[in-house]
């Protein structure tokens, strides 16, 4: 219980740090909306939207603006070496990363309130026809992509060349998770919505999260301590 | 191991010298003809290169929990013979793609799979490079993290790679290819043991060479 | 979970081809307050960060009478750390950051010592104001209280003097007091060598990674500190 109440107390003073500035969350919004205007000029030919490129504008505005916020959440903590003062703390070291993960899944929930109903509207999508599915690969792929990105960031911390590598270390392992999130989407959009396919690509996400949330909970310590 | 290196080396540079005319040897496949016979090095690279990056997934995981140096040593050296050997599928894939289909690419799910996974331990060799001060430990991470998510990537491209139509035929085995094709195997391996051993080898002389420098700071 | 003395033998850690620290080794029991002195680079901070956990040796034994790290946090409950990058949130305020810290610490009565805490440090009247808009000065303060707000056994401080006016150097020294007597160990790093003569049992000296002793009679620490400083200076006498 000590280990969930650990991380509760961090969650709960990240929000309340978000909620006087809210920096973070506007910067990573903004940068999100930004991201899929971008590639609306990219994809949206004579004014007629490639639907077919909604999902792929998605997923990539989420990754992009996802590493964007861990990177500026871990550098706070590394501001005045609080993350130390947390490492020190009579808790369960990886109850901080749990603490972690659950801020970053709750600033990316924001975000994706916004960016969904954002590519749904440009790109003439009909990311509603099945809510729960998409809501499923959204929250699973979210939490595979934060999962692997909670960590690396965490362990980067005191690396040097920071900012550019964690999307280096990033990117590549959580290709299976943008695969997925894409495909699972596209799915859904189908005149036929693919239901079985959108299920299977759920699952893999759900086995994904289990998988990586256990090995970055038994690496934390390891990796935190030098 | 020491004694045995020079003659294995000889070992493998003769495996590699009769290569040719084994595979000239096999017969020829039915679709591709000649331009198949690349598979005889491109495959066993491939195999090299997943043997290569578990062996840097299991070491890392030896030396983030236990702390051995010489974990570590060899977690590096395999990284990069990973990469080494990666670079060598990427490109002789495309080589036999563009001979057999006319385009340098194709989609396939082992290909691609390769290419994620050889891009994931050239992260590792630039975390190390470019970390600074304690991006052993870290990289270590990465590496079991990478090993963790092979089935992951084959499995994602494998499905994601059905929904479009197949262009590769894989050929099935022959009775004549396999002598061939198990003997590309053993050497590539054999040359991947020497190579390891080798590079694992000059980690620990710069290991050594760091302790003695502490030593005269004394 | 509780200890009464803190052991270190042969602590050496190297990050790469640099050795920080070389075969220290010490003993200091509860009721003593040890001085770390020594040039800038000499390795004082990473000698604390070993102490407090924070850091592995490369090699050597770290001992809280019988236990080591490998305690995990019951043995962190009983360690107070002040850093010297004061380890605060600059959005919060001081009774925010005081509260999560009990929170992390499982201390009771909170708001009751929050706001002694608070009064110690002179911040009362600023209890609710953010802490970027604060001092240094009332940084060091906060965080001095926040390192000690769960009554810790072993209390670490690095340069717990910097940007402290008169009256709270005093403050703190009667507060090191205190501590000494109701049977703390106490280890400060300082270069502030006139305060912490009065108040130091032992003065030890990290030179290069070395540790040595500064002895103890006679003359004010200012002068036994330079003496012990250009004796390991010199260059070794005789081959090694």
């Amino acid at each position: 219980m000590s280990f969930v109440r650990a991380a509760w107390l961090v969650v709960r003073k990240d929000v309340l740090i978000e909620a006087r500035s809210r920096e973070i969350l506007y910067t990573t919004l903004f940068f999100a909306v930004a991201c899929v205007l971008v590639f609306a000029f990219g994809f949206v030919n004579e004014g007629r939207p490639v639907t077919d490129a909604a999902p792929g504008i998605l997923w990539i505005a989420i990754a992009f603006s996802g590493t964007l916020a861990l990177g500026r959440a871990f550098e706070r903590e590394r501001q005045h070496e609080t993350l130390r003062a947390l490492m020190i703390a009579p808790v369960d070291r990886p109850a901080l990363y749990v603490g972690k993960l659950a801020g970053i899944l709750l600033l990316l929930a924001i975000v994706e309130v916004i960016i969904v109903p954002l590519v749904a509207l440009f790109f003439h999508a009909p990311l509603f026809a099945r809510p729960l599915l998409l809501v499923g690969l959204l929250a699973g792929g979210t939490t595979g992509f934060a999962a692997v990105g909670t960590l690396f960031a965490a362990m980067l911390v005191r690396a040097r060349s920071r900012d550019v590598l964690l999307p280096v270390l990033l990117y590549p392992i959580t290709i299976p998770v943008i695969i997925a999130g894409v495909r699972g989407t596209a799915a859904l959009l189908q005149t036929d919505v693919d239901v079985p396919m959108a299920r299977a690509w759920l699952s893999m996400l759900v086995l994904f999260d289990v998988v990586f949330i256990t090995l970055a909970l038994w690496t934390f310590e390891p990796l935190m301590t030098e | 191991m020491r004694k045995l290196f020079l003659p294995l080396t000889v070992v493998a540079a003769g495996m590699f010298m009769m290569a040719p005319f084994l595979v000239d040897g096999a017969p020829y496949e039915s679709t591709m003809g000649l331009v198949q016979k690349i598979f005889y090095f491109h495959v066993p690279s491939a195999m090299t290169m997943f043997v290569s990056a578990f062996v840097c997934g299991i070491s890392s995981a030896v030396f983030l929990f236990k702390g051995r140096p010489a974990a570590d040593r060899l977690a590096v050296a395999a990284a990069e013979l990973t990469s080494v050997f990666g670079i060598i599928v990427l490109v002789t894939g495309p080589l036999w793609a563009r001979k057999a289909w006319g385009v340098w690419w194709v989609w396939d799910e082992r290909i691609t799979s390769t290419f994620v996974l050889w891009l994931i331990f050239n992260a590792y060799l630039l975390l190390r490079k470019y970390g600074g001060a304690g991006s052993e430990r870290l990289a270590a991470g990465l590496a079991i993290f990478g090993m963790a998510n092979v089935p992951f990537v084959y499995w994602s491209v494998n499905v994601w790679r059905t929904l479009h139509p197949k262009t590769t035929v894989v050929p099935t085995l022959q009775p004549g290819m396999r002598g061939p094709f198990w003997f590309c195997v053993t050497a590539f391996l054999l040359l991947y043991v020497l190579a390891i051993t080798a590079r694992a080898h000059l980690e620990a002389e710069r290991a050594r060479l760091e302790e003695i420098y502490l030593a005269i700071e004394e | 979970m509780d200890f009464h003395s803190l052991t270190l033998t042969g602590i050496t850690r190297t990050f790469g081809r640099r050795r920080a620290l070389h075969k220290v080794s010490m003993r200091m029991d509860a009721g003593e307050l040890v001085a770390i002195l020594g040039p800038n680079g000499a390795g004082k901070s990473t000698l604390l960060a070993i102490v407090s956990t924070l850091l592995a040796p490369t090699a050597g034994d770290v001992r809280y009478d019988d236990h080591t790290s490998a305690t995990g946090a019951a043995l962190r409950a009983r360690i107070g750390l002040l850093g010297h990058d004061l380890y605060l949130y600059p959005e919060l305020s001081p009774a925010e950051n005081l509260r999560f810290f009990a929170g992390l610490y499982r201390i009771d009565r909170v708001e009751e010592r929050i706001s002694t805490a608070l009064d110690r440090a002179g911040l009362t009247d600023r209890r609710d104001d953010p802490v970027a808009g604060f001092s240094r000065g009332m940084r060091q303060r906060l965080a001095l209280e926040r390192a000690l707000l769960h009554d810790p056994r072993l209390v670490l401080l690095d340069e717990p003097f910097t940007g402290l006016d008169d009256a709270a150097t005093g403050a703190l020294v009667g507060r090191l007091r205190e501590l000494r007597a109701a049977g703390r160990l106490i280890l400060v790093i300082t270069h502030d060598l006139d305060t912490v003569d009065g108040i130091a049992d032992r003065a030890l000296m990290l030179h290069r990674g070395r540790l040595l002793e500064v002895p103890n009679a006679g003359a004010p620490l200012r002068e036994r500190y330079r003496a012990a400083l250009a004796h390991a200076a010199q260059p070794a006498a005789g081959p090694s």
